[in-house]
């Protein structure tokens, strides 16, 4: 299997791309006088099984490759992609985006080193790698627990799907690097009837990892949670609308946080001053039990990178510290700009787009509170358990979060499921609101895609369990009290 | 022969040699998808150029059968190595998944060919030549606009623009063979204006047209998006309350797209519709008529036959508020005992279901104006935010943002409140559609009322 998906640009490869290579292909692109020019070689392969109504329905692969070439000319950016690796449609993707600088002088060229990287995602054994069968086996092993645990159980279906994606960077600076990022996602859907009563549930999880990962968490573990999520919903009734508590469980959550807080953050919007926490470096910008950071050394975590897209290399970047904001996120033009060094958060979506200061694992972490104590301190709120996806508006921070499970809380007690909640709110208000923190972190299984500007890229998300005193809740039960 | 029929031609021929190849190697039915297009998109930033992206794409998508055995594949690499492998994976795939008694291509007799096709006008070969400079030209000056509209615009997100221009093929072993091409220009102008208390207000305006003379003028998206952005300056929350509702036609569109995910064939036989079952039943107010027309001249989901080759027509999905029928490709057609309505919808990477072409609101005879002042006390929405909707129940809540109607008048701006109301319900409690539809995107809806939804605010 591996012989057949070696990039064309690695040693092995139809077309190797050697530091000479490299060398003089950004010398075209600084030809017309650029600042800084960047070559992004890119070859994912990608998997897809979906089982449904009992069989394993379809089976699909895809195959991407390519270059993007970047040059940049103080803010303005040219860019251009080939998909052919042949040193003359090279050439001609890199003065297409050299157009950008055209009028200025020729730069020197650059002497190219390799970089050496951590190693966050060494899988035993990649999934491509894996013959089907073994793919298909955990596909039924998720539909037949699903099916056996439930009568109430009508429909299930199983997906899985895998990729790697290599990538060779080379910029002007003189750096070039060389990554393989392996991913992996298993979800599990089914949908239960009851009556007139119809309700859907789904699990899933994944990340840079192998088929190890069902080692720690089964087909069936998966398969368990859809089938609860599906048969609780099927009670659940009308959720109260108004202002309340909400606590957020841990884990999943996390993804509020990356929607509400983590995108304001990214240094693009505060470089042009359209963020909520633009020049606000060194305020207080949330509840003082609040620490955020961007984690992309987290092993195996679906966020995680060795390099980012611009051949920089990511740590942990610490956004909030104590409630104080302490820094953005940055690409290496939005650095230039704040006149400090990229910090690893420059990514892409594929050769086919320009980087852009992106998150990879955004994280709210730890308090001291027992869970329990959480939940007991709430007289009337909601519990937000599972997340079907947000949106926020960068410019001022207001959000919507749509919960797939979440739960009344009366008298420090869970009761009644709510069906149709959603949670809406401004990001930092809902900071400044968080009043009680869980000593429960938790990273959310891997599944979380984010999406900005039409460019996707998979991304992690983590915390505690959080009180946020008073968030808007969107329920169609109008309450008299 | 123009450019664009010399380049289809040659993509249909590396189709047909994909599908040959395919069949030699041992697939029973074979379909090839071909795709190649160019675009240009520029993005300029406070009065000076940020952007220039130029490229070109291809794309070869190959569906094979084993038997009853389905397997797709897909690859940008077209070299020589590239296409074996794609017929290689697509064929080891295919053996490893199941039989599928339902799948299949349609049958022969129900192929359309070139002489059925309609000339839909979506190709402008004047979108193609647009150059970087014409491009950043435009751009900079809806930008401008913006600027000039109001002193209180003191920031920006950028205006772009882009052109894009495809070809596609579609080839199959049951003996279709066919092409389509399409252009497409547009412009975003996104401003950005103080509000009190520090908030910032972000707005936009937007244009796009599949013939370049049929776009806006940069000037008017530009005063547009300035105007929609000053307008929600001091927006906020108020009082949780049940009140009538009217969606401008923006955010009218987007709930036409969640009835769009009820009534395509895969919700129904997966069961993932609240839909099943309600075929002649009232899904709507009586003043609901709902249109799937791939035949719109110039519109953007415009295209002469369906992803399986059918030949393209007009479907009425809802009549009089009655539900008439799903859109169904033909394997959710075989899955539910009926016939295809030639709404199959391939994607690049071979897989197809069925979709939505062109899906809009038949318009009503008052104009917006008209039914806005018909309204003595609602709440007027431009925009939504969030995923709140359940397809399986119908049940809806989304963030939304606009204003208040007080008196038959567009009065304070409003934001951070949730509408909610089951789809099934909200559908039926349309009492006012106005007369002001226009096909700008795929699914498109004039400004409509509903007569009470659950409003949570404050």
């Amino acid at each position: 299997m591996r012989d057949r998906y070696i990039a064309p640009f690695s040693e092995r490869g139809t077309h190797p791309i050697d530091a000479h290579t490299a060398e003089r292909l950004l010398g075209i692109a600084l030809e017309k006088g650029g600042d800084y020019a960047d070559l992004f070689f890119e070859y994912s392969v990608s998997g897809s099984y979906v089982y449904d109504e009992q069989i394993l329905k379809s089976a699909q692969r895809a195959v991407s490759m390519g270059l993007g070439v970047r040059v940049m000319k103080g803010d303005a950016t040219g860019y251009a992609y080939c998909e052919e690796l042949s040193f003359d449609a090279m050439k001609r993707a890199a003065e297409t985006a050299a157009q950008i600088a055209a009028g200025g002088h020729s730069v020197d060229p650059v002497r190219i080193a390799m970089r050496d990287l951590p190693s966050r995602y060494a899988v035993p054994v990649e999934s491509l790698d894996v013959e089907g069968v073994a793919k298909k086996a955990i596909l039924e092993r998720a539909d037949r627990a699903a099916r056996a645990s439930d009568p109430r159980v009508v429909r299930v279906d199983a997906s899985f799907a895998e990729s790697v994606r290599e990538i060779l960077v080379a910029n002007s600076l003189g750096q070039m690097a060389r990554d393989r990022q392996p991913l992996l996602r298993f979800g599990v859907r089914v949908i239960a009837e009851d009556g007139p009563n119809r309700q859907s549930g789904s699990s899933g999880g994944g990340g840079r990892v192998g088929l190890e990962y069902f080692e720690r968490l089964s087909p069936e573990w998966h398969a368990e949670q859809a089938v609860q999520q599906a048969l609780v919903m099927l009670d659940a009734r009308e959720a109260p609308a108004g202002e309340m508590d909400v606590v957020l469980a841990p884990g999943d959550s996390g993804i509020l946080l990356h929607e509400a807080v983590g995108h304001g953050l990214e240094a693009d919007f505060n470089r042009k001053k359209t963020s909520n926490y633009s020049e606000r470096v060194g305020q207080k910008v949330a509840s003082e039990l609040c620490t955020v950071v961007d984690d992309a050394a987290l092993p195996g975590s679906r966020g995680s990178i060795n390099v980012d897209d611009e051949g920089q290399l990511p740590t942990r970047s610490v956004l909030i510290e104590d409630g104080v904001l302490r820094g953005y996120m940055q690409d290496r033009h939005s650095a230039q700009f704040f006149g400090t060094t990229p910090d690893g958060h420059g990514r892409r979506q594929s050769f086919r787009s320009h980087p852009m200061p992106r998150m990879t694992n955004t994280m709210l972490l730890a308090g001291e509170d027992a869970p329990e104590d959480i939940i007991r301190s709430v007289t009337r709120g909601v519990y937000a358990k599972k997340f079907g996806g947000g949106q926020v508006d960068i410019s001022n921070g207001d959000f919507v979060f749509s919960l797939t499970e979440g739960y009344l809380i009366e008298n420090g007690k869970i009761t009644a499921p709510l069906k149709g909640v959603n949670l809406i709110g401004n990001g930092p208000d809902a900071m400044r609101k968080v009043v009680m923190l869980g000593h429960d972190f938790e990273v959310s299984d891997g599944i979380w895609t984010c999406g900005k500007e039409g460019q996707s890229v998979p991304v992690g998300v983590g915390c505690p369990t959080i009180k946020i005193s008073s968030m808007t809740v969107g329920g169609t039960q109008v309450s008299a009290g | 022969m123009s450019e664009a029929a010399k380049e289809a031609a040659a993509l249909v021929e590396l189709g047909r040699s994909v599908v040959d190849r395919a069949i030699a190697a041992g697939a029973d039915v074979a379909e090839a998808g071909v795709h190649s297009g160019s675009h240009l998109s520029v993005k300029v930033r406070m009065r000076e150029p940020e952007l220039v992206e130029e490229a070109g794409s291809r794309a070869l998508g190959l569906r094979v059968m084993v038997g009853q055995r389905v397997a797709s594949t897909y690859t940008s690499d077209f070299s020589a190595t590239g296409q074996q492998t794609l017929i290689e994976d697509a064929l080891e795939l295919a053996r490893l998944s199941e039989p599928d008694e339902h799948a299949g291509p349609p049958d022969p007799s129900e192929l359309s060919e070139e002489a059925q096709w309609k000339d839909l006008d979506t190709f402008d070969e004047a979108v193609s030549l647009i150059a970087a400079d014409e491009a950043l030209d435009r751009a900079l000056r809806g930008e401008r606009a913006a600027f000039d509209y109001d002193p209180r615009i003191t920031n920006s997100e950028g205006a772009s623009f882009s052109r894009a221009r495809g070809v596609s093929a579609l080839v199959t072993s049951g003996g279709f063979a066919g092409s389509d091409c399409g252009t497409y220009a547009s412009i975003f102008v996104n401003p950005v204006a103080d509000d009190e208390d520090g908030k910032k207000r972000s707005g936009y305006h937007w244009s796009a047209s599949r013939h370049y003379a049929d776009l806006e003028e940069s000037e008017k998206v530009g005063a547009e998006a300035a105007r929609r952005t000053i307008a929600q300056l001091g927006a906020r929350k108020i009082p949780t309350q049940e009140l009538p509702v009217v969606f401008d036609k923006d955010a009218a569109r987007s709930i036409l797209g969640l009835l769009a995910g009820c009534v395509t064939g895969g919700s129904i036989w997966r069961r993932s519709s609240y839909l099943v079952g309600r075929v002649d039943s009232q899904v709507a107010s009586d003043l609901v008529t709902i249109i799937d027309d791939p035949l719109v001249a110039r519109a953007p989901g415009s295209r002469p036959f369906d992803g399986e080759g059918l030949l393209s027509r007009r479907n009425t999905v809802v009549q009089g508020g009655v539900l008439q029928t799903y859109l169904l490709d033909s394997y959710s057609a075989r899955k539910l005992g009926l016939r295809s309505t030639a709404s199959a919808a391939r994607s690049p990477s071979g897989g197809i279901s069925a979709s939505t072409s062109n899906f809009f609101l038949v318009p009503g005879s008052i104009s917006r104006d008209q039914l806005i002042a018909d309204t003595s006390h609602g709440l007027y929405v431009t925009g939504m935010m969030g995923f709140g909707f359940n397809g399986v129940t119908g049940d809806f809540s989304r963030g939304a943002s606009g204003f208040l109607i007080r008196n038959g008048e567009l009065a304070d701006p409003v934001s951070e409140v949730t509408i909610s109301l089951n789809l099934d319900q909200l559908l039926q409690r349309i009492d006012a559609i106005a007369d002001d539809l226009e096909h700008r995107t795929a699914i498109a809806s004039p400004t409509f009322r509903v007569s009470s939804m659950t409003l949570a605010g404050s």
